[in-house]
């Protein structure tokens, strides 16, 4: 017959190692966490810097001409720390870290938007914006399907910005946008294409036919407002 | 904030680790006691053993079965062999009585009823004080018996020895498979061994004492998992039972999914079922490790694998639910959206190095027990083959087997 020494000690060592084997996953996956965090910060800061330099730029130029201004504000960065942070967010989880830099994105996504708007009314480039407001306080599937359907439009129109807003983020300049939309909780998802509000999920057909719709105005205005620069000119010039 | 199933997953993550951190700290601690013995083992006295070989329909393996039994490294006159034909409908009578010639060879017929009741049978005429059982798809290694006797000699109070169940002729994937299955139980049965733990007395020439039992009762039904029950009554009643890393028996292993399906339903069906019945050795000091580690450990892993199945198949149904919806918004786009490759996206989550870590045990577990079983070092993609098909098919038979349990089915034998 056996004799059931059980070995305690052994039972609690074997428990005080998986306890450390945990405890170094999760050192190692916080360090990759926070290398992960650093790398949007400076991806952040790279596009502070871009925003900040066309800012300045247009104000330098803006008064003598618009053949000047580089388009490039809108830099591919910014749809790529979207990605990012989006990915870190549902990775990460919504630390402070994240949910701070998610703030400043939207920052940063605001201020791209009134430059980029002010250049386009001034220089009469081709442009159309979309501002998207949607929630991630609640499963919204709705939301979901309208974020697939503006990126297959946005890499379909590069001209075209899509600016989107998490509806229940903490920022006032956001909640101010949405004061001033009349955004609602209960219609979300929402768009705001050439002030208009749309509520709901639209699908690529029909904002395709908006979008087109404004650049074909945008086409009539700038053909009319060239040939009055035109006209100017040369009043300007028999001065 | 996590969610209920995110802290069920990492307890149950937690308690896996635990399970292969203690089966490896019980490696290091018995390591030297592993010895694969390569030239012949001499015992001071040869006890005579009989050997039943329970047949039901097995006319194609039975032959090689007895035949090995003949070729045993056992004096000739110690070994008796009882092939017992229970009720086959095909040739096994016929294959059988060719060896009725033999001295030490006696065949018995009956009616069908089960391998237990073939067992019984053989129980009823043993003279010796030593028995074993073979199933009749396997085949024993010629030095198996006197290793698995060298183990009685040394040690007295030992009741029982199990030996390493080698899978042969492997032919495809799923036997592949299968083939690291039986590596790596033969490095676990090892260490529960150790642990004085073994749960399962394999039907492929387990050896017992004749008092287990004289002292025990005969063989049940036990949801067609006898060799499973008399372990978990021997544990009950403080019964040694060991396991001889270096005696080899070879077994046939199912060819197809189909048949292993079948297989492993019976034998979870019957773990979940003997563990009910003998629920009330959980958790008790009294019977040792077999209580605090074996059944728990096994009850864990069924748990965590139809867990981890729910989970999975969860998130695959939310995965085809985003894909249909995608398909909605903006119809096939075959561009790619994001650029994977951009090391940022690669997974960080502790739970992922977790995984990794639990992958890598296993896989050590396999390579340790080839290396106990075969005594040969090396990868092989059985491996893979292990990890692939077992991790897709393994849930269905465990929650058929639930879902048996629940309802009080019986699966059939094959």
């Amino acid at each position: 017959m056996t004799e059931n020494n059980i070995d305690w000690k052994k039972y609690l060592i074997v428990f005080l190692f998986t306890v450390g084997l945990f405890m170094s996953a999760s050192y190692i996956s916080n360090y990759f966490g926070d290398k992960k965090v650093n790398q949007l910060k400076q991806i952040q800061d790279k596009i502070s810097i871009d925003i900040l330099s066309s800012e300045t730029q247009f104000s330098l130029l803006s008064e003598l001409s618009c053949k000047n201004i580089s388009d490039s504000v809108f830099s591919g960065e910014l749809g790529e720390l979207a990605g990012k942070l989006e990915w870190g967010q549902q990775n990460l989880g919504m630390t402070d870290e994240v949910s701070y830099l998610k703030k400043y994105y939207s920052l940063l996504e605001i201020k791209d938007y009134l430059l980029t708007k002010q250049i386009s009314t001034r220089c009469k480039t081709k442009s159309a914006f979309i501002l998207y407001f949607y929630t991630t306080l609640e499963n919204c599937s709705e939301c979901e399907k309208q974020g697939l359907a503006l990126t297959a439009l946005r890499d379909k129109y590069p001209e075209l910005r899509v600016y989107s807003f998490d509806y229940s983020i903490d920022l006032s300049a956001v909640k101010s946008m949405l004061q001033i939309y009349k955004i609602e909780d209960t219609k979300l998802p929402a768009l705001v294409i050439d002030d208009d509000v749309l509520t709901g999920f639209h699908g690529t057909d029909e904002l395709e036919t908006i979008v087109k719709k404004s650049f074909k105005l945008q086409e009539a205005n700038s053909t009319s407002a060239d040939s009055a620069q035109t006209k100017g000119a040369t009043s300007a010039s028999s001065r | 904030m996590a969610s209920v199933s995110d802290i069920i997953f990492y307890i149950l993550t937690f308690l896996s680790v635990y399970v292969q951190v203690f089966f490896l700290v019980t490696f290091l601690e018995n390591r030297k006691k592993i010895v694969i013995r390569n030239g012949a083992v001499k015992l001071a006295e040869y006890p005579k053993v009989t050997i039943i070989v329970p047949c039901w329909n097995e006319e194609k393996t039975v032959y090689k079965t007895v035949h090995s039994l003949l070729g045993l490294n056992y004096p000739k006159d110690r070994i008796k062999i009882f092939l017992i034909d229970d009720g086959s409908t095909d040739g096994t009578l016929k294959a059988i009585l060719k060896f009725s010639e033999y001295p030490n060879v006696k065949i018995f017929h009956k009616e069908n009823g089960g391998k237990y009741t073939a067992l019984n049978l053989g129980l009823e005429h043993i003279q010796t004080d030593f028995l074993g059982c073979l199933d009749a798809d396997s085949v024993a290694d010629p030095e198996s018996l006197v290793r698995i006797m060298s183990y009685f000699e040394k040690d007295p109070s030992i009741m029982a020895v199990a030996p390493s169940i080698i899978a042969i002729n492997s032919k495809n994937v799923v036997q592949g498979a299968q083939r690291a299955e039986y590596n790596l139980s033969v490095f676990m049965k090892k260490m529960l061994g150790f642990l004085g733990a073994i749960h399962v007395a394999p039907g492929p020439l387990t050896i017992f004492r004749k008092k287990v039992f004289d002292d025990l009762g005969p063989y049940r039904h036990a949801h067609n998992t006898e060799d499973m029950e008399i372990a978990y009554r021997m544990q009950k009643n403080h019964y040694k039972i060991e396991q001889c890393n270096d005696a080899y028996v070879y077994t046939n292993t199912p060819s197809t999914i189909k048949k292993l399906y079948r297989q492993r339903l019976r034998w979870i069906y019957g773990f979940m079922n003997n563990t009910i019945d003998y629920r009330k050795i959980i958790f008790r000091k009294k019977y040792g490790n077999f209580s605090l580690f074996t059944v728990p450990y096994n009850i864990l892993s069924v748990f965590a694998v139809g867990f981890l199945f729910v989970k999975m198949a969860y998130s695959l149904v939310d995965f085809l639910f985003s894909k249909i919806s995608e398909f909605q918004a903006v119809g096939f786009n075959l561009a790619p959206q994001v650029n994977h490759l951009d090391l940022f996206f690669i997974n960080t989550q502790s739970l992922f190095f977790v995984a990794i870590l639990l992958y890598f045990s296993i896989a050590l577990s396999i390579t340790l027990g080839k290396r106990m079983a075969e005594g040969k070092w090396g990868f092989s993609f059985d491996l893979i083959y292990f990890l692939f098909i077992f991790g897709i098919v393994g849930p269905f038979w465990l929650l058929k087997a639930v879902y048996n349990t629940i309802l009080s089915r019986k699966p059939a034998w094959r």
